[in-house]
């Protein structure tokens, strides 16, 4: 059975689910979100503000008895780019990766430009990821237009 | 939905580009001509541009179409209130081909992705045109009778001129060499430049508009230089006059020089120009005429016999 960390201790272990690990505090509630959390039905511990060795302070999501598809949890990539991902089967981590950035982004990211038909018109929104890694930058499909991490807004 | 719909001058390869600079020449040879016969095109123009459904609805006709549509929305049912998405649904019903004007960007190929039958974009608001760089290199080819290592200097406004961002990329595959004329205000976006390192395009960047410059150009291609683009009036009365293309000024330039213009000019042409032969801004714009032909058969798959 692998170590539990302590931090994973003050909430409750889980038998069977997923834990979503290293998703930096301010991200924390848009990962909730854009995962669907509040539409679920099992239960679900949500940390806050919890110590990280490796990003000061840091959230984490358990959610019992759920097997996110891989689409679902790379949705959280532009906000989360480093959130880890832990598969659990009878209380063993069976899985463990970090989220991908996916080539497109479908409905997730605002188009920050208020004359894009995006923000006019009941449609989703579209970006292409043109620069990866640490300076993300996207482009959107309809208007065009590109955006820097930094001004990328979350709908 | 797939279809052939004409958004971004991008969507097409060198070859396509080509074979519809091709079909232009073979449309000025003989404007006239029934390949449209029993098909009705829509012209939307969601924002006036007189200019522009000009010039599309006079290739229709002599290409024997049909034209339905409206210059204005304010004359169309989005001023009641209805969705883009609902007008081109309804008018699909009607027409074989859509042309397309619209304030909003992305509209254009927002459209094209449910729209039964093509779309071709007239531009949308700052976004793309690509009838406009279309018939830019139509000119250019005519004139030039190549377009490839040519000199192309753009003066004006490079910052939000649609049409030189469009002829820049569409150029890319021609290996040009650019000279950016602008005052600091007005330059030539970053992304655009860090376009031609990339593909190694050779471009030089002036803030004075000498002669020199114009003596080894190919292609001078004016822009207008719009008051509500300054946040600084006073930079703007400073400017206004630094880019004005007087005729004393080509004295030294070369032979096959052309001077281009996407229309309308306020002052950064002096009407002393027009008579000079290296003047092709009015020709240019006919041969919008060929270029919007040889488009609007592209999108039909409507083959143009030669």
């Amino acid at each position: 059975m692998t170590k539990i960390k302590k931090e994973e201790l003050a909430v409750a272990a889980l038998e069977n689910g997923t834990v979503i690990d290293h998703i930096p505090t301010q991200s924390l509630f848009k990962v909730v979100n854009l995962l669907g959390i509040k539409d679920l039905t099992s239960s679900v511990t949500i940390g806050f503000n919890l110590d990280s060795k490796k990003c000061g302070k840091k959230g984490i999501i358990k959610v019992a008895d759920v097997f996110f598809p891989e689409k679902t949890l790379n949705r959280i990539a532009i906000v989360a780019p480093n959130a880890k991902i832990n598969v659990i089967r009878g209380y063993e981590v069976v899985d463990k990766h970090t989220v991908t950035l996916p080539d497109d982004i479908v409905g997730i990211v605002r188009c920050g430009n208020p004359k894009c038909i995006t923000n006019n018109e009941p449609v989703d929104t579209h970006f292409h990821v043109v620069e990866r890694g640490d300076n993300v930058v996207l482009k959107c499909h309809y208007c065009e237009r590109s955006f820097k991490d930094d001004e990328i807004e979350i709908i | 939905m797939k279809n052939n719909s004409l958004v971004s001058i991008y969507d097409y390869s060198k070859e396509e580009l080509l074979e519809l600079l091709d079909d232009a020449r073979h449309f000025e040879e003989n404007p006239n001509q029934d390949l449209l016969a029993g098909k009705v095109v829509a012209t939307l123009f969601f924002e006036p541009s007189t200019r522009t459904r000009l010039s599309f609805e006079t290739a229709i006709n002599r290409l024997g179409g049909r034209v339905i549509g409206f210059s204005d929305a304010a004359t169309s049912s989005s001023s009641k209130g209805e969705t883009l998405h609902d007008t081109i649904m309804m008018v699909s019903n009607y027409a074989d081909l859509i042309i397309m004007r619209h304030y909003l960007e992305g509209a254009a190929r927002y459209a094209s992705e449910f729209s039964p039958v093509p779309i071709v974009n007239a531009g949308d608001g700052a976004n793309q045109h690509p009838s406009q760089t279309m018939l830019d290199l139509y000119s250019i080819y005519k004139t030039q009778g190549t377009l490839d290592n040519l000199t192309i200097t753009m003066v004006g406004d490079l910052k939000y001129g649609r049409t030189v961002h469009s002829l820049l990329m569409a150029m890319y595959y021609f290996k040009p060499r650019f000279n950016f004329v602008a005052c600091k205000e007005l330059q030539m976006p970053v992304e655009y430049k860090i376009f031609c390192d990339k593909h190694g395009i050779e471009y030089h960047e002036y803030t004075d508009f000498s002669e020199e410059v114009i003596n080894e150009t190919d292609i001078l291609y004016m822009t207008r230089v719009q008051r509500e683009r300054f946040t600084d009036l006073m930079e703007y009365e400073r400017v206004k006059n630094l880019y004005t293309l007087r005729n004393s000024m080509l004295a030294g330039s070369k032979d096959n020089l052309r001077i281009l213009h996407p229309l309308p000019r306020v002052n950064e042409i002096a009407y002393d120009v027009d008579s000079n032969p290296k003047a092709y801004y009015f020709k240019q714009a006919q041969n919008g005429l060929y270029a919007r032909q040889a488009i609007i058969c592209k999108v039909l798959g409507i083959k143009v016999n030669r």
